[in-house]
């Protein structure tokens, strides 16, 4: 995940400072060299000296560990948390949840903290960027122009007009109203799926995903992957969408039935596809990194060095919260 | 109208060439030995040029065109066209307003989240398989920023009200200060530059225009401000362009167009604050084939003697 961290045994902390409330880290969150910076003075942090999804195999220290602070790519399941027993709170630096076994917190009481809204903004800039990057070839152009310096005139394909357009949008959480609002303002028309139909919204509901991808241009993909919505997108979905459709995933990867899309990618049966999540991470199917209907981007439509400071705060301040028993800053409930 | 003589100066869609082929007497003149020999044996029978942003009639050719009644651009920007030497010589000019306006103001923002949130270095990143080695660095926020419009013609308002759906602070310059703009307007562009995070030239180039972004501009956009040109290429000092971004006085840039395209410093090529792209404003189907559209209706009615649909003279 992040650069290279400096690696803590977990023995050497028990002679620092004892009287810190203990935060076990897991999955090297990105906003981890922040949160050293600006809270080691609050809470002593615990990061087992691995790079692997497992912990380091140990004894005493865990078993009084009350906090996790675990990042979307690290695997929160039954048997980690087994290996916990006096843990109270999770606090996920990430706005999804699907990397934790939350019905097994919530046999045990454990509470889970998210990061909320705080990246909405952020995901859903990376997503119109996206779109307008794919429809338009903007990666592509960039790549020509730096590769064609003898050239006498440009000769690059055109791309597709954005403007306008029917942006069918998967999830309208705080992500897809974000991104509802930004393309509202280049005049597309925004149509949506969500679990429920959302009755404070006018945009025009689809109950099928399948429906929504006929009567669309685009699938902007925003919702939180759960049993229901793996594989939401799925080859029914795609031929739908059609030959001149694109499909932006900021959600998860497995949203998407990515064997499927690169299928479809392949053979013409899709425009293209920007994506910033894979259903293998950091793992591309590498039929993708030759194409030129794709935008790749490598998980970081919320990593900007303005939520950073924030993110630090919001983790801090639901451990804080825990700790002295107060409601959470922003507890998932599921 | 097979028998009217129309010469075409400029690079365009393929299918305006082959309308322009059908309907009239075409001769291409776009490469100057084509056009040498167009001249030698046809100047005195052209009674129209179709130009674009790669090419149109500089002063000499529409004086070494007797006949010549109408120059139709397949672009909005007219700067290769001498609007002087046509209105002294009767000659009428259309262009292409309007139909290209939201092409390039979707681009523009387009071109804003690449620089600010890498996305081609990160499609880069990807591809090379640096991901398996680590995360991508943190990038820079859009939503939120104060955005700066040098020009708020239709396509500095169309960029404006999508910076909008972002929650940006909207400040411009122009010519003259807009009465009825909700936006902060600033006297000189040095100004403008002092007081926003992302510059986006979006006027007209003319000679009062030529190089409006110079060193002085640059300085005071910044190491941490963007420069995004969707203009002309020659609104910008390049070679000032080059070395602000390679010293770190500029925090990034986003470019459509260069000052002699198709060539671009290869000193840029290297950066990863730079987003380069062919000039493709309008590049898209729909939009290319609206302008083909235009170029043909107002040659048309120019023909049928009946009133220009976007005359600039």
């Amino acid at each position: 995940m992040a650069e290279e961290e400096k690696v803590e045994g977990l023995q050497q902390l028990k002679h620092e400072n004892q009287d810190l409330p203990q935060v076990l880290v897991l999955g090297s969150p990105t906003c981890l060299q922040t949160l050293k910076q600006l809270y080691s003075h609050k809470f002593r942090f615990l990061i087992p000296n691995t790079s692997l999804d497992s912990l380091y195999p140990l004894t005493a220290p865990l078993s009084s560990i009350s906090a996790v602070i675990c990042s979307a790519s690290f695997s929160l399941t039954a048997p980690v948390l087994r290996l916990l027993p006096s843990l109270r709170l999770v606090v996920t630096t990430s706005a999804g949840t699907d990397h934790i076994d939350l019905n097994e917190c919530g046999c045990r009481g454990i509470q889970v903290a998210g990061a909320g809204k705080l990246f909405s903004e952020e995901v859903a800039d990376m997503a119109v960027g996206l779109l307008i990057d794919v429809m338009r070839r903007v990666s592509a152009a960039d790549r020509f122009v730096r590769t064609s310096c003898e050239a006498a005139t440009w000769d690059f394909p055109l791309g597709y007009k954005i403007s306008g357009k029917r942006i069918g949008i998967v999830g309208l959480g705080s992500i897809g109203m974000e991104v509802a609002k930004r393309l509202e303002c280049f005049g597309c028309t925004i149509l949506y799926h969500s679990k429920h139909k959302k009755s404070a919204v006018s945009y025009p509901f689809y109950n099928s995903v399948i429906d929504l991808a006929a009567t669309s241009n685009a699938l902007v993909l925003c919702c939180a992957l759960n049993e229901e919505t793996r594989h939401i997108v799925n080859r029914e979905v795609m031929l739908a969408l059609g030959k001149e459709g694109f499909i932006v995933n900021v959600g998860r990867g497995s949203l998407i039935d990515e064997k499927q899309l690169v299928k479809f990618l392949m053979d013409g049966e899709i425009g293209g596809a920007a994506l910033d999540v894979f259903e293998d991470e950091p793992n591309v199917p590498k039929e993708l990194l030759s194409m030129d209907n794709v935008v790749l981007t490598p998980h970081c439509a919320a990593f900007t060095s303005e939520c950073i400071i924030k993110l630090c705060e919001l983790v801090a301040g639901n451990i804080e919260a825990s700790l002295s028993d107060k409601p959470l800053i922003t507890q998932v409930k599921w | 109208m097979g028998s009217i003589s129309v010469l075409l100066v400029g690079k365009v869609l393929p299918y305006l060439e082959q309308e322009l082929d059908k309907r009239y007497n075409l001769f291409r003149g776009i490469d100057p030995s084509q056009r040498a020999a167009v001249l030698r044996d046809h100047a005195a029978s052209i009674r129209a040029v179709v130009a674009s942003s790669s090419g149109g009639p500089d002063a000499a050719l529409i004086e070494a065109l007797p006949k010549l009644e109408i120059v139709s651009s397949f672009s909005v920007g007219v700067d290769r066209i001498d609007l002087q030497k046509c209105k002294e010589k009767g000659v009428r000019v259309t262009n292409t307003p309007d139909v290209l306006t939201d092409e390039v103001a979707d681009l523009t923002i387009g071109l804003i989240l690449a620089v600010l949130r890498r996305i081609c270095e990160c499609d880069r990143y990807v591809r090379s398989g640096n991901w398996k080695k680590g995360d991508y660095k943190l990038t820079t926020k859009f939503s939120g920023k104060t955005l700066g419009i040098l020009g708020l013609g239709r396509i500095g308002a169309a960029v404006a009200k999508r910076a909008e759906g972002f929650d940006c602070s909207i400040c411009y310059y122009s010519r003259n200060e807009k009465p009825d703009s909700k936006y902060k307007y600033y006297p000189s562009v040095v100004e403008l530059a002092s007081n926003c995070d992302v510059l986006v030239v979006a006027c007209p180039l003319t000679s009062e225009t030529h190089h409006i972004i110079n060193r002085e501009v640059i300085n005071a956009l910044g190491p941490k401000g963007v420069l995004i040109n969707i203009g002309r290429g020659k609104h910008v000092d390049e070679p000032e362009l080059v070395s602000a971004l390679l010293e770190g006085r500029l925090g990034g840039a986003g470019l459509d167009v260069f000052e002699k395209e198709p060539h671009v410093p290869e000193e840029l090529f290297g950066l990863e604050n730079v987003v380069l792209l062919p000039h493709v404003g309008s590049a898209t189907v729909e939009t290319r084939t609206a302008m083909a559209d235009l170029v043909l209706d107002n040659l048309e009615a120019h023909f049928l003697g009946k009133p220009l649909l976007t005359p600039l003279v």
